[in-house]
């Protein structure tokens, strides 16, 4: 094995410019798989990172009857604070949240929403909630920038605000914008109303009850309560977990493109280098290599493109993906359409698993693809081959 | 060992397919060859002079009969036993040379040594001791491409006596030089036959070549016709 190394490296130094435009196809695999993937993973961290900071906490728990899906449900899916989390929520380390629809009317259109009540003094979630605390005579609305650009609503605005109380029955009222926050999580922006839970428990009729509460990051202790049931970060972050996993089936066929035309590569070289070199194969065997050796010989040129496309990758690109690790990869405008958090700039992540995982694919699918067209060696007269004899 | 018989083949034939029918490129050919011989396969072309040399080189197998080389019988060698037959004890010189055009002079004579998994001191020391035999230690780092035909017919003698083999099979190893070269590399190869008891066997049907014979095996569609033992008629050119 360690002649066919050498004898392998040998060749490939010696093959000139055709070794290394191959290397340099497969270094640009190696570093756009990289990228792409540290991309995915730096936009999972930091998805993740802002979804827990402003939306769920350490978790929620929520009432047994809620379904954030199935807005038939939040007529029922409320009721009081349970006594053994009421506490934190006095203490602001939990926020409860009361979830109830209505229609707003900005500028005469009628407009569906989601109504948010949530205990102003909460410090649980980033939603800056301090800002519901104002003397105004009209109900405190606190929305998102979303929110506010697509219905055209400005802080001081006045919003007609219609609701059913917890027993159908209409009511209105007008709602003054107090507060516009900007976040990366479009999940608590888009067509939420965040209001005091105290004037919305006042609204609904509902005193002292509440749909869900989030429990503070740092909380780690899990209480067993009755008619609510506990969600943490594993089914909270699921969907977008999903939708990684989503874009990196996509990704993976960038991929599988970019491998392709670099195996393409190293195919083509080695299905030419084996007609093109029958007399050196032919040479190689009247000097003693056995066919095996001598297919083990080709392989390993192939599989050493791979090897070489390391260190030039790494010539280019790990100052390239550090660089872009450093500055970010800005989003642009409308990348808020993907339904995830993204922030304006996403940092890559390179995880060590991920250079070994992509080195490791990129190699082993170089060996195969060399082997494949080196196999015919063995079908090969030496005598003919010796002589140059296309065979 | 002086005298004995190195390679012995008995009742040979070989055939190739050719279409429906069979080519019969060797016939019934009996010869022994004892160590140290300059002897050459002479006849025009087709008469079965490479054939026979191939044979002998382990690259092929007769069909019928039965080829004798170093102990080793041709006709059951097996793949990784015929490599190493033709690693440890026999070299090839080629018409065309057959260097490996990316290496250098060093790396081509180095290569058999490589094979034999010979230490880099024992090699450096091998392979300028085979260019200076050759009289080319001032090209160790020259490419194929920037030799002569001469220097590389040269290269690929040094190549095959790097190992210094028990046998060494040249298969017109002229064809492709002048006079002037071809005298110069058939002096090498007699010098080496002489100093290192190096057995040659050549196939050739070159005069030049024949000059320096001191056997002539002349063969005829595939059959021996003359076996002959004579005196090298070399001269100075």
């Amino acid at each position: 094995m360690m002649i066919s190394l050498k004898l392998a490296l040998r060749n490939l130094l010696g093959a000139g410019l055709r070794t290394w435009l191959n290397v340099f196809v497969l270094s640009f695999s190696y570093v756009m798989i990289i990228w792409h993937r540290g991309f995915l993973d730096g936009w999972n961290k930091q998805a993740r990172f802002d979804t827990i900071n402003w939306e769920i906490g350490g978790g929620q728990y929520w009432h047994s009857e809620y379904d954030p899906y199935d807005p038939f449900t939040l007529t029922d899916s409320h009721s009081a604070i349970p006594d053994n989390l009421k506490s934190a929520v006095d203490k602001g380390e939990n926020a409860a949240i009361l979830v109830s629809q209505a229609t707003i009317y900005p500028e005469g259109r009628l407009q569906g929403v989601i109504l948010k009540g949530i205990n102003v003094n909460q410090s649980v979630i980033k939603i800056p909630t301090e800002k519901l605390k104002t003397d105004t005579e009209e109900i405190p609305v606190l929305i998102g920038t979303r929110m506010a650009g697509n219905n055209k609503l400005n802080i001081g605005d006045m919003v007609m605000i219609r609701w059913r109380d917890k027993n159908g029955t209409f009511d209105a009222a007008e709602g003054e914008i107090v507060g516009i926050f900007k976040t990366t999580v479009p999940k608590i922006d888009n067509g939420q109303m965040w209001i005091p839970i105290e004037k919305l428990q006042e609204m609904l009729q509902l005193p002292g009850e509440t749909t869900i509460l989030t429990v503070n990051k740092e909380n780690k202790e899990i209480k067993q309560v009755e008619g609510w049931t506990f969600k943490g970060h594993d089914f909270l972050l699921s969907e977008m977990d999903e939708v990684i996993k989503t874009k990196k089936v996509g990704g993976s066929i960038f991929y599988f493109i970019l491998l392709l035309l670099a195996m393409l590569a190293i195919f083509d070289t080695q299905i030419l280098s084996i007609f093109r070199r029958q007399k050196e194969i032919g040479t190689y065997v009247a000097l003693g290599m056995t066919r095996g050796q001598v297919i083990s010989l080709f392989t390993v040129e192939g599989a050493m493109h791979s090897i070489l496309a390391i260190g030039v990758a790494a010539v280019y690109g790990v100052p390239l993906l550090i660089w872009q690790a450093k500055i970010g990869f800005a989003m642009p405008a409308m990348a808020d359409d993907y339904g995830l958090a993204i922030t304006e700039r996403i940092f890559p992540e390179y995880g060590a698993g991920l250079v070994i995982a992509t080195i490791l694919i990129v190699t082993i699918t170089a060996t195969i693809v060399s082997y494949m067209p080196a196999r015919k060696i063995a079908k090969m007269n030496p005598t003919d081959a010796i002589k140059g004899k296309i065979q | 060992m002086e005298n004995s018989k190195i390679i012995t083949i008995t009742d040979m034939v070989k055939r190739f397919p050719m279409g429906k029918n069979e080519f019969t490129a060797l016939n019934g050919i009996n010869l022994s060859f004892t160590k140290g011989e300059f002897a050459g396969l002479v006849g025009p072309s087709g008469s079965g002079k490479t054939t026979l040399l191939n044979i002998v080189g382990s690259l092929d197998v007769p069909s019928d009969g039965k080829a004798e080389v170093l102990g080793h019988t041709i006709n059951y060698l097996s793949h990784k036993k015929a490599a190493k037959l033709r690693n440890f004890h026999l070299g090839f010189i080629f018409q065309t040379f057959n260097l490996l055009p990316i290496y250098t002079v060093y790396e081509n004579v180095e290569f058999p040594l490589l094979l034999l998994k010979k230490p880099a001191e024992e090699r450096k020391k091998a392979i300028m001791d085979a260019l200076d035999w050759v009289g080319l230690t001032d090209k160790v780092k020259s490419k194929p491409a920037q030799l002569s035909g001469g220097e590389s017919q040269r290269v690929a003698i040094a190549r095959a006596m790097v190992k210094k083999p028990e046998i060494v099979l040249a298969d017109e190893p002229t064809a492709n030089l002048d006079a002037d070269n071809s005298f110069h590399i058939l002096r090498t190869m007699e010098n080496l036959n002489r100093e290192l008891n190096t057995t040659f066997l050549f196939a050739t049907h070159d005069d030049k070549v024949i000059r320096f014979l001191k056997r002539i095996i002349r063969l005829e569609d595939g059959k021996v016709v003359e076996d002959a033992k004579v005196k090298s008629k070399a001269v100075t050119n």
